[in-house]
């Protein structure tokens, strides 16, 4: 073993290697849970007229027909050739389409979960130093008032409210004006893609098409992460080293920043992944109110037709962005907490 | 005294706000502590001894606050000083020190850091030199290789050296007033000493002052020159180190100087009215005996194995209590959980009242008939019972689960166990929160005696107890041995309690014993150096208090 790699790449190392089995059984369960979908897509794909002899021969052209461990090998060998298959419902390869939708939703949550994180974590550490205050109760307010409202309804109530009476926002229709063409992907984020092509003007309507779906998800999301800061925050101020801190008279601005936020961030990472997760899935609804073309649309219509090599590709995706997701939170941690780096 | 005080608290007053209306932490305190002196302030839990100090340094709960009286220091009033000043004193012209060191360090910084931030704070270094300061500052503290731990976190130190980065941050910006919060307890005895010695050495040398807090008579003996003892949030006495021994004034801290354990006094001494010793048991036939017992635990990949019990022996015999006694780490915990069989050896063998129990896996030793037997009575009473749990139902789950006992016909039972242990019957009812430390204790002795058994392993019983309570625990169980036939092994790292116990004892270090024999001899003729150097660390109270109506 090289003497030369450094502790802490190593330690990431390790953690890379530790989500090969993980991905492994995603790539197992999602070949089982798409076989398992109620419908035959052979019928669905014939069509309404079709006989049984032509159902039969689209089963054989889909592969249908082999046996279940020759499936698995030719999607195993499929996968590894980058192809996911033909959608039924839209005839394009499952791989385009995700490429095209998948940066859709991830631009669409990083920027939410961006806004959220900006309000939530100094609401809850504000509401932890003044406990009982007002800036307390504000917190409450809008972590209970964020979780109890519906994404469709927040977003449906702010369309009616900044687009249909102050007319501040565009149509609710997708990521761009009609006026503009996509640019061309580089990074799929419209955001970014725009400013590379040069054309300030996408860049600004990206922006206005951005911001309400992006709000509505945020309101959704500030919820977990503002709890679990004050809760955080609470925890770690209540704590020994705390009074130390404050003992050696190390001003309140150190106290409360360097020595408690820096503590209670921990959990507030672990819960930003898990709200990441779930926001990346929820935000169906929201990608529904605004027509945006994200995955999680693309999944729903995929899922009501039984088209299998869609939702396949589509769990896929997802599966393997949260273990990336969960990965990039393993390391961030570590390199956070010292005491993780001691399993070496 | 002097003619002006350093620290000067008058009247004070503190008050909390609490759900059930204000109260009053401590009432109309009176303490002066003169330049270069060391002041005790002794009482035991909940006495308002660190209140107190909260209340100087200004660093109270938001709920608490000063309600009357004044604190002067080094002729600023603290009580009416804006924070802007506090921030400045603190560190720089008084620092305190705290219980339980590791928790009172940033557990994500590096101890070298964490002095610094207090160096350039108080404006004593810049970023550029705040490096070597620090390591300056470990070295005055006796860290060795100052340059290397610089870089450590609290979790890579021991107890007793993390209390050194914390008095290192203490000590940092030369303050003339330290004070010291139940600095050494929980640690070693001979850490404390070590600790103690350190603390006494540095503030001396440097003509500060110091206000140490503690719960330990003997400690604030040989370390103050003055000790004041509170009680219930009141000062009821004070007085040279000395005459407070001698002469003690106060009832309240008479009843504490006798129950702190000394040398030469009994468990009844203990006790505020005197009672008949306990007869002496005849000692039967060998009960537990333990042949070289052995753990090991593996290291790290690669690293050797760790063996934290290396082939100890020894016998304990029906009616007798053997003491065994240690420093943390000795391996005195996994003996027990070994004995207690909830822990697998690896080898060595393990006979109780006549049958191999090291060959029933710890796994399936519940449904041993012998379980029942061999029972435990832990350390942290409130720790060990379920806080859903009513006294009831802690004390009857033995019955329930081993007993064969069924639920309605189980009250019976847990009364009359209530009854031996002394808890009223009207607590039976109640929840760990709703009781006292030493009402938890009994629940706890309780429990683990109802199922009759022969052998009763005490882990610390009474370490987390006030001194007056524990003399009561002490005493009960030392009635209830002869009550009801049973035999101790007495797990404990105090040498004072075990013998007022322990007919025998046996003095482990890293996993052997190093030393058994009676207890009387053992501790006046110790023959191991490393006993010997035990007993020289633990602190006793100076003179003998014979106050009236005491067996002489």
């Amino acid at each position: 073993m090289a003497i030369a790699i450094p502790p802490k790449a190593r330690l990431i190392g390790r953690r890379l290697l530790q989500a090969a089995p993980a991905i492994a059984g995603i790539v197992i369960i999602t070949f089982l849970l798409t076989r398992a979908l109620p419908g035959d897509p052979a019928v669905y794909f014939a069509g309404p007229a079709a006989d049984e002899a032509s159902i039969a021969e689209i089963r054989k052209q889909l592969g249908l027909d082999r046996s279940l461990p020759v499936q698995f090998l030719a999607y195993l060998g499929d996968l590894a050739t980058g192809n996911l298959g033909t959608s039924i419902s839209t005839g394009q390869p499952v791989l385009t389409e995700l490429i095209t939708r998948l940066p859709a939703s991830l631009e669409l949550t990083l920027i939410a979960l961006l806004l959220s994180i900006a309000v939530a974590v100094p609401l809850g550490v504000l509401a932890a130093t003044r406990p009982d205050s007002w800036i307390d109760h504000l917190c409450r307010f809008v972590v209970t008032a964020g979780v109890s409202l519906p994404t469709f309804f927040t977003g449906l109530a702010l369309v009616y409210l900044f687009y249909y009476l102050l007319g501040w926002a565009p149509p609710p229709m997708g990521r761009l004006d009609i006026l503009y063409l996509p640019p061309d992907p580089v990074t799929g984020f419209y955001l970014i893609d725009t400013v590379i092509a040069g054309d300030l003007q996408a860049t600004l309507s990206a922006l206005q098409h951005l911001i309400l779906p992006a709000v509505t998800l945020a309101l959704f999301t500030l919820a977990p992460i503002a709890r679990m800061t004050r809760a955080a925050m609470l925890q770690v101020l209540a704590s020994d080293f705390i009074r130390t801190a404050r003992a050696a008279g190390l001003s309140r601005r150190k106290v409360l920043f360097g020595y408690a936020f820096r503590n209670a961030v921990l959990p507030v990472i672990t819960t930003l992944g898990m709200v990441f997760s779930f926001a990346l899935g929820a935000n169906v609804l929201v990608e529904k109110v605004f027509a945006w073309p994200g995955i999680g649309s693309y999944a729903i219509e995929a899922l009501v037709v039984s088209d299998y090599a869609a939702v396949q590709g589509f769990v896929l995706a997802m599966a393997l962005l949260f273990v990336a997701l969960n990965l990039t939170i393993d390391i961030i941690y570590t390199l956070v907490d010292p005491r993780l780096r001691l399993e070496d | 005294m002097n003619a002006i005080p350093l620290l000067d608290v008058r009247d004070l007053t503190v008050e909390f706000a609490t759900r059930r209306g204000t109260v009053r932490a401590i009432e109309r305190v009176n303490i002066a502590v003169g330049k270069g002196e060391t002041v005790g302030i002794v009482g035991e839990s909940g006495s308002g001894k660190s209140v107190t100090s909260y209340a100087v340094m200004r660093i109270l709960d938001r709920a608490g606050r000063i309600a009357e009286g004044a604190i002067t220091f080094g002729g600023i009033a603290i009580d009416k000083a804006p924070e802007k000043v506090m921030t400045e004193l603190r560190g720089r012209e008084m620092s305190m020190v705290f219980q339980n060191p590791r928790a009172a360090l940033n557990p994500i910084r590096s101890i070298g850091r964490q002095i610094e931030d207090v160096l350039i704070e108080h404006a004593l270094a810049v970023r550029s030199t705040a490096k070597q300061a620090a390591i300056e500052s470990l070295r005055a503290v006796k860290i060795a290789n100052p340059e290397e731990r610089y870089h450590a976190y609290p979790f890579e130190l021991s107890g007793g050296m993390c209390q050194r980065v914390v008095i290192a941050i203490a000590l940092a910006c030369r303050p003339q007033l330290l004070i010291a919060d139940e600095p050494t307890t929980g640690l070693d005895v001979t850490t404390q000493k070590t600790v103690m010695d350190l603390m006494v050495e540095l503030t001396q040398a440097r003509g500060m002052s110091t206000i140490l807090i503690t719960h330990d008579l003997g400690l604030a003996a040989a370390y103050c020159d003055r000790i004041v003892v509170m009680e219930k949030g009141k000062v009821v006495e004070q007085a040279r180190a000395a005459s407070l021994f001698s002469d003690p004034a106060h009832a309240y801290t008479k009843r504490l100087l006798r129950a702190t354990p000394r040398l030469d006094s009994n468990v009844r001494d203990l006790l505020p009215e005197p009672k008949p010793a306990p007869p002496p048991m005849p000692q039967g036939a060998p009960l537990l005996e333990v042949r070289d017992l052995v753990k090991e635990f593996s290291g790290r990949r690669g690293a050797a194995a760790f063996r934290a019990v290396d082939g100890i022996s020894f016998t304990v015999h029906e009616g007798e209590s053997l003491g065994l006694v240690g420093e943390s780490g000795c391996g005195k915990s996994t003996t027990s959980a070994m004995v207690m069989r909830l822990l697998d050896p690896t080898s060595g063998a393990i006979r109780f009242a006549g049958e191999d129990i090291a060959a029933t896996p710890a796994a399936r030793f519940a449904r041993s008939p012998l379980r029942g037997k061999l029972q435990m009575v832990f350390q942290d009473p409130t720790d060990s019972l379920n806080p859903r749990w009513s006294a009831f139902d802690s004390i009857a789950d033995p019955l329930f689960r081993l007993g064969g006992i069924r639920r309605d016909a189980a009250r019976g039972r847990v009364e009359e166990l209530a009854r031996l242990v002394g808890l009223p019957q009207e607590l039976l009812d109640r929840f760990p929160h709703q009781l006292s430390g030493g009402q938890k204790a009994r629940v706890g002795i309780a429990r683990a005696i109802a199922l009759d058994p022969k052998l009763l392993i005490l882990d610390e019983p009474t370490a987390a107890l006030d001194v007056s309570v524990q003399a009561v625990v002490l005493n009960l169980l030392a009635d209830l041995k002869v009550e009801l036939g049973m035999s101790y092994l007495f797990i404990s790292h105090d040498l004072n309690v075990v013998r007022l116990i322990c007919d025998r004892v046996i003095v482990m270090r890293q996993g052997r014993i190093v030393e058994e024999g009676q207890t009387e001899s053992v501790l006046h003729d110790p023959q191991h150096q490393y006993t010997r150097t035990l007993l020289e660390a633990i602190p006793h109270p100076p003179a003998i208090y014979q106050g009236e109506g005491l067996p002489a």
